[in-house]
C-alpha cells in the first residue's frame, strides 16, 4: 500500500481493477430495506397515502410510496463503488441489475413476512395500522400464496430497475429522473399548480392534466409534464454551471446590471404570487416565511456562531408574548394597545433581554451541554407560560387572544394574501443582516469561535461579547417571527411553543446548509410548504424529519445547498481521510486520523 | 472552587480575574440559593405537610429516582466512550416501557399474572430489556457508528433525529392513544419499614433497580468485557493498541446501557402507569441530568445522581415552590427538573463524583 502513497498521481502505474460489487452488502441492504418497507407499512403510511391518486386511474400513492422505498434501496445496492486513485473505473452491467433485483427480492420477502403474519394472527391489538385493508393493497388483491409470491416477483422487478438506473448514460439519467420527479410533484403538489394555472387563467391547463376529483394527475397529464421535462432537462441539463461561468466572467459593472436585473423580476414575480396563489396556499406560504425568518436567525446561531441552541423556540415565545401583551387589548395584565409597528422596538428589546438571560450562564459551557441547558431554559418558559400561576400576565392555557391586525399607515394586513408582504420584507431584512454580517467583524468573529473557541480567544476574539451578540441577533430575528406570528393568526397559545418548532426550525437549516441563504431557503420551502400541501404526509411529517436528520448528517452534513466555506471545510476533511486511508489502508482505527474538525 | 478548578482544565486563564460574566454567575448562583432556602423555610414553617408526607415523598422520589438511576447508566456509559449524549436514549427506554406494556396486558388476562407475580413481572422485565437493547445496538449501527471523529455536534444532532424517529415511529405502529399499564393485586398494599410506609410497588421497583445496579457494577468491574469498556472510555486509542476491539465494546456499551433503560421502562410502568409514545423525553431528559449530577462517565455517580434528582423532584416542588403559595405549583413539578438540570449544568458540570468534563475541549 505505502508504493501507492509513494507515486500517487504517476500515470505509468498500472490501474489495478475495482472490485466489484460485494453481494454481502446486497443483502444487508435487502434486509434494511425489507424492514424499512414493512416499518413503511405497519406505520400507515401504505394504507393512509393508498386513496390518493399519483396518476388516476393506474398510480395510487400508497403502493408507489411503498415500492420507492425498494426502488431506492435497490439503487443504494447497486450503486458502483467509488473510483480509487490507481484503480480503474468500476465496470457497471448485469451485476448491477441483479444486485438490485437480490436487494428488491429481499425487501419483497419481508413485505410477504408482513403479510403472512397479518393473515394468520391478528396483530391489531398491538399494531393499529395492521388492517384488512392493507393486506388488500399489499398483497393486490390476491389470496395470501399468490400474493406473497407476487409481492416478490414485483420487489424484485422494482429493485432491478433500481438497479438498473446505473446503467444508462449519464445525459438519459439526468433527464429521466427528473422528468420522473416532476410529474410525482405535479401530481401532489395539485393545490399548488392548480391554483397557479387558475390565477394565470390558464384553466385549460387544469382540465387537461388533472381529474376533478382527487386532483390526481390524468394518464395524459402525465404524460405532457414528463416529455416536457425530459425535453427540458436534456437539452439544458449541465449547463447552468456553464451559465454561471459566463456571469463570473462577465466585468463587474455588467455582472451587477444582470444581478440587479433578476433581483427586480424575482420581486415582480413575488409580488404577484398571494394573487395567483389563493389565500390556502399564501397562509402556508407565510407559515413557511415566518419559520424562514426563525430559520435565518437560528442560522446566524448555529450556523455562524456554532452554538446549538434546541430551545430557540423560547425567543419565538418572547416575541409572539411580547407582541401580544403591547398590542392585544384581550392581555391580562398590561395592555397599552399599541399598534404593531410601535410595539415593534419593545419586542426586539424583550428579545435581545431574553438572548443575554440564555446566553450569559452558558458562555463557558461547551458545545453538547450548551445544547442540553437551552432544550431546558425553551421548556421552562413553555411550561411557565401555561402555568395557573403566571396566567394573570400570560393568560396560561387560555393565551392572548383577540390581537390585532398589523397596520401600517393607510394600510392594513388581515387576509394571509396581505400578511405574505411584511413576512417576506422581513424575512429579506434577515437575509440581508445574514448576508452583510457574514463578512463583517462579527461573523469572522463567530466563524472563528465556531473553528476554535481557544484560538479564537487567543487572536483577540472577545468571546463573551460574541457568543451574547449571536444569541442576541438570533432571538430578535426569531422575536420578530414570533411578533408576525401572533399578529397574523390573531392569539398566541403557551403549546406553540413546543420543543418540536425548535427541531422543526433545526432541521431546516441542517436540510438546506448551515450558513448558507439560499440552502435555509430552501429547506423553509420544502420542509414546511410540502407537508401542508400534502395533508396525507403531514401525520408523517416529524417522522420524515426524523430520519432526514439521520440521513443529511451521514450523507451530507454541509446540507443541500452547502455554504462555500464550510463546503471546502467538509472537503478538505475528506482529502485529508482519502489521503490517510491510502497509507493505513481500510482496516486500521480512526483513532489516529489528524481531526481537523473534532 | 470552580474557579480553581478552571484553572487546572485551562491553564491559560488568568486567576482571579473578575468579569462581568462571572459576578452575573455569582449573583445567579446566590439568587438561586436563597430562592431554594427562603422557600423552604417559609414551607416548613408552615407546617403545611406533617414528617409522614415528607417521608412519603421522599420514599416516592426514591423509586423515581432509582428508575432515573437506571436510564442514567446509558447516558453515562455512552458518554463515556464516545463523548457524546446519545440524546435517543429516552426513546430506548420509552420502547422498552411499550413492550412491558404489551407483554404485562397480555399477560394480565391469563392467570399466572395473578398467581405468580414474580415470574411475570421477570418476563415482562426480559422483554423489555430484549426490546431496548435490539433498539439501541440498531441506533448505534445505522446512526452513530458511521459518524465516529466526526465534529461533535454532527453524533449529538443524528441523535436528536433519532429520537424523533423512534417516537414517531412508536407512534404510527401503536398509535397515539396513551396506554394504562394493568395493575398488579399482590403489590397493591404496603409495607413497613423503620417508620417509612412504602407502597409494596415501590419496594419492588428500589430492590430491582439496586440489584440491576449491582449486577452492572459487577459487570464492569470484575469481567473481561467490563474491563475493555472501561479501558475504552479511559482511552480508546490505547484500548485499540492493546488489541480490544474498540467497535465492538462501543455495540456491548450500548447494548447494556439499552437493556438498563428497558428495565426502567417496565419498572417505569409500575410507578406511573399510563404510556404513550412521547414518554420518553422527559424521563430522559431526567436522567441526563441524573448522570450529570452525579459526574458523567462515573456509573456509581449515576446512581447517586438519579436517587438524589429523584428526592429532589419530589420533594422540591412542595418543599420551595409551595412555601412562596404558588397556585397549582404542580403544573410547576418539570420546571424544578428543567432548573435542576439548567443548575447543576452552569454551576457543578462535574456532578458529585466526576472528572471536570464539561468545558474540557473535544
Amino acid at each position: 500500500m505505502a508504493r501507492v502513497v509513494e507515486t500517487p498521481t504517476a500515470p505509468e502505474v498500472e490501474l489495478r481493477p475495482t472490485p466489484p460489487i460485494e453481494m454481502r452488502r446486497a443483502v444487508r441492504l435487502g434486509l434494511s430495506g425489507g424492514a424499512a418497507a414493512v416499518l413503511v407499512a405497519a406505520t400507515g403510511m401504505v394504507a393512509t397515502f393508498q386513496p390518493r391518486m399519483v396518476i388516476d386511474p393506474i398510480v395510487p400513492l400508497g403502493v408507489l410510496f411503498l415500492y420507492l422505498v425498494v426502488f431506492g434501496f435497490g439503487w443504494m445496492a447497486a450503486q458502483p463503488p467509488a473510483t480509487l486513485e490507481g484503480f480503474a473505473a468500476p465496470v457497471i452491467g448485469l451485476r448491477n441489475v441483479v444486485v438490485g433485483a437480490l436487494t428488491g427480492l429481499l425487501s419483497g420477502l419481508g413485505l410477504g413476512l408482513l403479510l403472512v403474519l397479518m393473515t394468520v394472527f391478528d396483530l391489531r391489538g398491538v399494531f393499529i395500522e395492521l388492517s384488512p385493508e392493507l393486506v388488500e393493497i399489499l398483497g393486490f388483491g390476491y389470496p395470501v400464496g399468490a400474493a406473497v409470491v407476487l409481492t416478490a416477483v414485483v420487489a424484485a422487478a422494482v429493485g432491478a430497475l433500481g438497479g438498473a438506473v446505473h446503467l444508462l448514460p449519464v445525459r438519459l439519467r439526468h433527464s429521466l429522473m427528473p422528468a420522473l420527479i416532476w410529474v410525482i410533484f405535479f401530481s401532489l403538489l395539485t393545490d399548488l399548480f392548480g391554483q397557479l394555472f387558475t390565477g394565470l387563467s390558464l384553466d385549460f391547463m387544469v382540465d387537461l392534466l388533472y381529474t376533478s376529483r382527487g386532483g390526481a394527475l390524468t394518464i395524459v397529464g402525465a404524460v405532457i409534464v414528463f416529455v416536457v421535462f425530459f425535453v427540458v432537462y436534456w437539452f439544458l441539463g449541465g449547463r447552468e454551471k456553464g451559465l454561471r461561468e459566463t456571469v463570473q466572467s462577465m466585468p463587474k459593472d455588467q455582472r451587477m446590471r444582470w444581478q440587479v436585473g433578476l433581483a427586480a423580476v424575482v420581486l415582480v414575480v413575488l409580488y404577484f404570487i398571494p394573487q395567483l396563489m389563493g389565500p390556502f396556499v399564501s397562509q402556508i406560504l407565510v407559515t413557511a416565511g415566518i419559520y424562514l425568518l426563525m430559520a435565518l436567525g437560528l442560522n446566524i446561531v448555529v450556523g455562524y456562531a456554532g452554538l446549538l441552541d434546541l430551545g430557540y423556540v423560547a425567543f419565538f415565545a418572547v416575541g409572539a408574548y411580547a407582541g401580544a401583551i403591547l398590542t392585544s387589548p384581550q392581555s391580562p395584565a398590561l395592555s397599552p394597545e399599541l399598534a404593531l409597528v410601535a410595539a415593534l422596538p419593545f419586542v426586539m428589546i424583550a428579545a435581545a433581554f431574553a438572548g443575554i438571560v440564555v446566553a450569559t450562564p452558558v458562555i463557558r459551557m461547551r458545545g453538547d451541554y450548551l445544547a442540553i441547558v437551552t432544550l431546558g431554559f425553551g421548556e421552562i418558559a413553555r411550561i411557565l407560560l401555561n402555568s395557573e400561576w403566571l396566567a394573570p400576565y400570560f393568560g396560561g392555557a387560555q393565551g392572548i387572544t383577540n390581537i390585532p391586525d398589523l397596520q401600517i399607515g393607510p394600510f392594513s394586513f388581515s387576509t394571509p394574501q396581505d400578511y405574505f408582504y411584511p413576512v417576506f420584507l422581513f424575512v429579506l431584512l434577515a437575509a440581508y443582516i445574514t448576508l452583510a454580517v457574514q463578512k463583517s467583524r462579527w461573523g469572522r468573529a463567530w466563524m472563528a469561535m465556531r473553528e476554535d473557541e481557544s484560538v479564537a480567544e487567543a487572536m483577540g476574539v472577545n468571546i463573551v461579547t460574541a457568543k451574547l451578540s449571536a444569541f442576541v441577533v438570533g432571538a430578535i430575528l426569531a422575536s420578530f417571527g414570533g411578533a408576525l406570528f401572533g399578529s397574523q393568526i390573531g392569539s398566541v397559545f403557551p403549546h406553540s411553543f413546543d420543543i418540536v418548532v425548535s427541531i422543526t426550525i433545526l432541521v431546516i437549516i441542517i436540510v438546506g446548509g448551515m450558513g448558507s441563504v439560499p440552502g435555509v431557503t430552501l429547506g423553509a420551502l420544502v420542509l414546511i410548504v410540502l407537508p401542508n400541501l400534502l395533508r396525507e404526509f403531514s401525520e408523517y411529517q416529524f417522522l420524515f424529519y426524523g430520519v432526514l436528520l439521520i440521513a443529511m448528517m451521514l450523507k451530507r452534513p454541509e446540507g443541500f445547498i452547502p455554504s462555500k466555506r464550510r463546503a471546502q471545510e467538509l472537503h478538505s476533511e475528506e482529502l485529508a481521510q482519502d489521503a490517510w486511508l491510502e497509507i493505513y489502508g481500510e482496516k486500521g482505527q480512526p483513532e489516529t486520523v489528524p481531526e481537523g474538525a473534532a | 472552587m470552580t474557579q480553581a478548578a478552571t484553572v487546572d482544565a485551562r491553564p491559560v486563564r488568568r486567576v482571579s480575574r473578575i468579569t462581568p460574566v462571572s459576578i452575573f454567575l455569582w449573583g445567579l448562583r446566590i439568587a438561586a440559593l436563597a430562592v431554594i432556602l427562603y422557600g423552604s423555610f417559609l414551607s416548613i414553617s408552615s407546617g403545611r405537610l406533617s414528617a409522614s408526607q415528607w417521608r412519603d415523598l421522599i420514599v416516592f422520589g426514591v423509586s423515581t429516582g432509582s428508575v432515573y438511576a437506571l436510564i442514567a447508566l446509558g447516558y453515562t456509559m455512552v458518554y463515556g466512550v464516545l463523548r457524546f449524549i446519545n440524546f435517543a436514549h429516552g426513546e430506548v427506554f420509552m420502547v422498552g416501557a411499550m413492550m412491558a406494556f404489551y407483554v404485562a396486558n397480555g399477560l394480565s388476562t391469563t392467570s399466572l399474572w395473578a398467581n405468580n407475580p414474580i415470574v411475570s413481572l421477570l418476563i415482562v422485565l426480559l422483554a423489555a430489556m430484549i426490546t431496548s437493547t435490539t433498539v439501541a445496538v440498531v441506533v448505534e449501527r445505522i446512526a452513530y457508528r458511521p459518524l465516529r471523529g466526526a465534529p461533535r455536534l454532527i453524533p449529538l444532532i443524528t441523535s436528536i433525529g433519532a429520537s424523533f424517529t423512534i417516537q414517531y415511529l412508536v407512534r404510527g405502529l401503536v398509535g397515539p392513544s396513551t396506554k394504562a399499564f394493568p395493575r398488579m393485586e399482590p403489590l397493591r398494599g404496603t409495607f413497613e419499614l423503620g417508620g417509612f410506609v412504602i407502597l409494596r410497588s415501590q419496594v419492588v421497583v428500589i430492590v430491582a433497580a439496586l440489584t440491576m445496579m449491582l449486577l452492572l457494577y459487577l459487570f464492569v468491574e470484575k469481567t473481561r468485557t467490563g474491563k475493555s469498556m472501561r479501558a475504552v472510555s479511559e482511552d480508546a486509542e490505547t484500548a485499540a493498541l492493546m488489541g480490544i476491539d474498540v467497535d465492538r465494546t462501543i455495540v456491548k456499551v450500548f447494548a447494556v446501557g439499552g437493556a438498563m433503560a428497558g428495565v426502567a421502562g417496565a419498572l417505569w410502568g409500575l410507578v406511573f402507569p399510563s404510556l404513550n409514545f412521547f414518554s420518553g423525553f422527559l424521563p430522559g431528559i431526567k436522567a441526563f441530568t441524573s448522570a450529570v449530577l452525579g459526574g458523567i462517565g462515573n456509573i456509581v455517580g449515576a446512581m447517586l445522581g438519579g436517587v438524589s434528582l429523584g428526592i429532589f423532584e419530589s420533594v422540591g416542588p412542595s418543599l420551595v415552590l409551595a412555601g412562596y403559595e404558588i397556585p397549582a405549583f404542580s403544573q410547576l413539578k418539570d420546571v424544578v427538573a428543567y432548573s435542576a438540570l439548567v443548575l447543576v449544568l452552569i454551576f457543578r458540570p462535574t456532578g458529585i463524583l466526576g472528572e471536570r468534563l464539561a468545558q474540557e475541549r473535544g
